[in-house]
C-alpha cells in the first residue's frame, strides 16, 4: 500500500508553484502551458522514450499498463455520467423515499440495489460517492458500492461461464459478495464515523444551468478517478510484469495459506470483476474456497479500487475501510466456502 | 490543472480512445467486444471537453467580475491545488496529471501485444473443452493452438492422428532452450492474458527468433509435458515445416469469450 499513497506526490512532477498560489494572471505558469510543454517535449523525444521502453519487461508492464486504463475507461465513463445525473436530474427526496428509513434495513435494500449496475468496480465508486452526496446514509451507499461490482448480472454470467461444472461457484459468489457488502454496511453504521468520510461537497459543481452543471461533474470526475485509476493500474502492472508466478505453486500448497495468496492476489492485480472469474478458472492448482475468496475479495477491494476510493471519499476513509473489507470478505468466503463448496 | 488544461486532455483523451477504437490498435490490449463502448466513452470525452471549454467561453463573455461559481471544495485530501486557491473551484487534484500517461503511452509508444516474455513467466491455461466440433475430413487441419492442444492433451489426439496440422502462433523459449508455439487467450484485457502452450518438436528452423509469428505444418505426437512454471499440460507437435508470418489481425485467442 506503501506505493499507492506515495505515488501521488512522486507521480506528479510537472506540479507547478504558480498554480497554487492566488497570483495574478500575468506571468505566470499555467497548466495550459506546462501541458502544451510537455506534449511537445515528448513527441521531440518519442525516439529516446521508445528506446527506453522496448526492453521486454518495459514493454510488457506498458501494454499491462495501457490495457488496464483502456478496458477501465468505459465503464469510469459510464459511472461518471450515472453519477452526474444522480447529482444533477435527481432529487434527494427520491433517495430518502426509496429507502428504508432505518439504517439497518436501508443497507441490505441498498446492497440489492448494487445488482442493478451492470457494470465492474470503476463505474460503482463515483456512483458511491454521488449517493453519498445526495444524502444517502453512507452505510447504505458502502453496501451498494461493496455489493455492486460483485452481483451483477454481467459478472455473474461471466462467472457461470468461467466455471461451467462448478455451477455453485455462482451461488457461492453471489451470497459471499452480498453478505460482506451488508456486513460492511452495518460495521459502518455502527463503528464508522462521519469526520472519516471526506465532508460532502456543497454543490460543488454549479453552474449556471442543469447542463452546465452536469457536464461540470462529467469534467471533474473523469480528471479526478481518472488520475486514481491511473495510479492503481501503475501498480497492478508493476506486479503482473514482476512478480514471479512460481510463488503461486509453494503457495497453493498449503490450504490456509492458499486462500490468503489468492486474496492478495485479487488486491495486487486489480482485474476488473467482469473478467476475474475467467483468470480464477484458470488457477487450477487452488482449492475451490481459496478461488472464491479470489472472487469475492477482487471485486470489492484491490490496489486501483484503493486509490480511487482514497480519492473519493478520502484517506481517512480508505486506510480504514479498505483493511476491514478485506479480512471480512476473507472470512465470510472462507465460510460461504465450507458450507457451499 | 485549471480548466482549459483539463479540457484539453479530455479532448485528447477521447482522441485517442477513438484512434484506438477505430484502428485495430485496441485488439493490442482489449477483447473485440468492447470496441462500442471504447467508441462512445470517447464521444463522451470529447463532448465533456467542448461542453466545457463552451461553457467557460459563455462564463467569460457574461463578465469576469462576477466571479465564477463558488469556492473550490474539490481541494481536499492528498495531491491537489489547496482548497479555494483560486475564485474559479475548477482546479482539478494534482494526480489527475497522471492522465498524461495512458495517452501518450498509446499515441506515442502503442506498446505491442503481449508477446513471449510474459508466455514464458506464465503457466498454460489450457483446459478441457466442453466439446470437441467435427473436423473437416480432408486437407491440412488449421487449427488454433488452443484447439489443438485441448484435442491433443484432453482428447488423447484421436481427432488429430494422420492428419496435417497447421497452426498459428508466436515463437517462445524457456529457459532450458524448448521451443514453444504460443497464443495468449484473452477473456477481457490484456491484465487477465494468459499463454496456451504447444512445444515444438521434429523440422525446428535452426533460428528461433522469440516473439515472431510462424504458421506451423506437421503432425500429432502423444509427447506431453509439464508446464515448468505451474505443472499445467503442454502438448507436442512434430514439426515439417514453419513459415513466417505477419502478427495477425487480433493477437490474442478469444474464442473463450464467447
Amino acid at each position: 500500500m506503501a506505493l499507492t499513497k506515495s505515488a501521488p506526490q512522486e507521480g506528479t512532477p510537472h506540479d507547478e508553484p504558480g498554480e497554487s498560489a492566488p497570483a495574478g494572471p500575468q506571468g505566470r505558469v499555467t497548466s495550459p502551458l506546462v501541458l502544451t510543454l510537455v506534449l511537445l517535449l515528448l513527441v521531440t523525444f518519442q525516439a529516446p522514450v521508445r528506446r527506453a521502453l522496448s526492453a521486454p519487461v518495459m514493454q510488457s508492464w506498458t501494454t499491462v499498463f495501457v490495457a488496464v486504463v483502456v478496458q477501465a475507461l468505459p465503464f469510469l465513463v459510464l459511472g461518471v455520467l450515472l453519477s452526474a445525473a444522480i447529482a444533477v436530474y435527481v432529487p434527494p427526496s427520491f433517495f430518502a423515499r426509496a429507502l428504508p428509513g432505518r439504517p439497518a434495513l436501508a443497507v441490505p435494500v441498498a446492497g440489492l440495489a448494487g445488482a442493478v449496475l451492470p457494470g465492474c468496480e470503476c463505474a460503482s465508486v463515483p456512483v458511491a460517492g454521488a449517493l453519498v452526496r445526495r444524502g444517502v446514509t453512507p452505510a447504505a451507499a458502502l453496501a451498494f458500492l461493496l455489493s455492486a461490482p460483485a452481483i451483477n448480472p454481467v459478472v455473474l454470467t461471466a462467472t457461470a461461464v468461467a466455471f461451467p461444472r462448478e455451477p455453485r461457484m455462482v451461488v457461492a459468489r453471489l451470497a459471499g459478495g452480498l453478505l460482506v457488502a451488508c456486513v460492511m454496511g452495518w460495521l459502518w453504521q455502527r463503528l464508522g464515523r462521519t469526520d472519516w468520510l471526506r465532508p460532502p461537497r456543497h454543490a460543488p459543481h454549479e453552474g449556471a444551468t442543469r447542463g452546465e452543471t452536469f457536464w461540470n461533474s462529467v469534467r471533474h470526475d473523469v480528471m479526478h478517478a481518472g488520475g486514481y485509476l491511473v495510479l492503481g493500474a501503475m501498480a497492478a502492472a508493476t506486479l503482473k510484469a514482476v512478480a514471479p508466478q512460481s510463488w503461486l505453486r509453494t503457495a497453493a500448497e498449503n490450504p490456509v495459506f492458499s486462500v490468503l495468496a489468492l486474496a492478495v492476489l485479487a488486491v495486487v492485480l486489480s482485474i476488473c470483476s467482469e473478467a476475474d472469474a475467467f483468470v480464477a478458472a484458470s488457477l487450477t492448482q487452488f482449492s475451490l474456497t481459496a478461488r472464491l475468496a479470489f472472487l469475492v475479495v477482487g471485486p470489492m477491494i484491490d490496489l486501483k479500487l484503493f486509490a480511487m476510493q482514497a480519492g473519493t471519499f478520502g484517506r481517512a476513509f480508505a486506510v480504514r475501510f479498505a483493511p476491514a473489507t478485506f479480512v471480512l470478505a476473507v472470512a465470510v468466503s472462507v465460510l460461504v466456502g465450507t458450507v457451499l463448496l | 490543472m485549471n480548466r482549459q488544461a483539463q479540457s484539453a486532455l479530455l479532448f485528447l483523451l477521447g482522441a485517442a480512445l477513438w484512434h484506438a477504437g477505430t484502428t485495430d490498435l485496441y485488439l493490442r490490449y482489449v477483447k473485440a467486444g468492447l470496441r462500442p463502448l471504447l467508441l462512445a466513452a470517447a464521444v463522451v470525452l470529447v463532448a465533456a471537453a467542448v461542453a466545457s471549454v463552451g461553457y467557460g467561453w459563455r462564463r467569460g463573455r457574461r463578465g469576469a467580475g462576477s466571479g465564477a461559481g463558488p469556492g473550490s471544495g474539490l481541494g481536499h485530501g492528498l495531491g491537489t491545488d489547496g482548497p479555494g486557491a483560486d475564485g474559479h473551484g475548477h482546479h482539478a487534484p494534482h494526480v489527475s496529471w497522471l492522465l498524461l500517461l495512458p495517452l501518450l503511452a498509446l499515441i506515442l509508444v502503442a506498446p505491442p501485444a503481449l508477446g513471449s516474455y510474459s508466455a514464458t513467466r506464465t503457466g498454460t491455461a489450457l483446459q478441457q473443452p466442453l466439446a470437441y466440433p467435427a473436423l473437416p475430413a480432408t486437407g491440412p487441419l488449421r487449427l488454433s493452438v488452443v484447439d489443438y492442444a485441448g484435442r491433443a492433451v484432453y482428447g488423447k489426439g484421436r481427432t488429430l492422428e494422420g492428419r496435417r496440422i497447421q497452426v498459428t502462433g508466436f515463437v517462445a523459449v524457456d529457459r532450458s532452450g524448448t521451443p514453444y508455439l504460443v497464443r495468449m487467450a484473452l477473456n477481457c484485457c490484456a491484465a487477465d492474458a494468459q499463454p496456451v502452450k504447444i512445444g515444438l518438436t521434429g523440422a525446428i528452423p535452426p533460428v528461433l527468433q522469440p516473439d515472431t509469428w510462424l504458421t506451423v505444418t506437421g503432425t500429432y505426437t502423444p509427447r506431453t509435458e509439464k508446464d515448468p512454471v505451474n505443472g499445467g499440460p503442454v502438448p507436442f507437435l512434430r514439426v515439417t515445416e514453419a513459415t513466417p508470418v505477419p502478427v495477425p489481425h487480433d493477437p490474442y485467442d478469444e474464442s473463450w469469450n464467447t
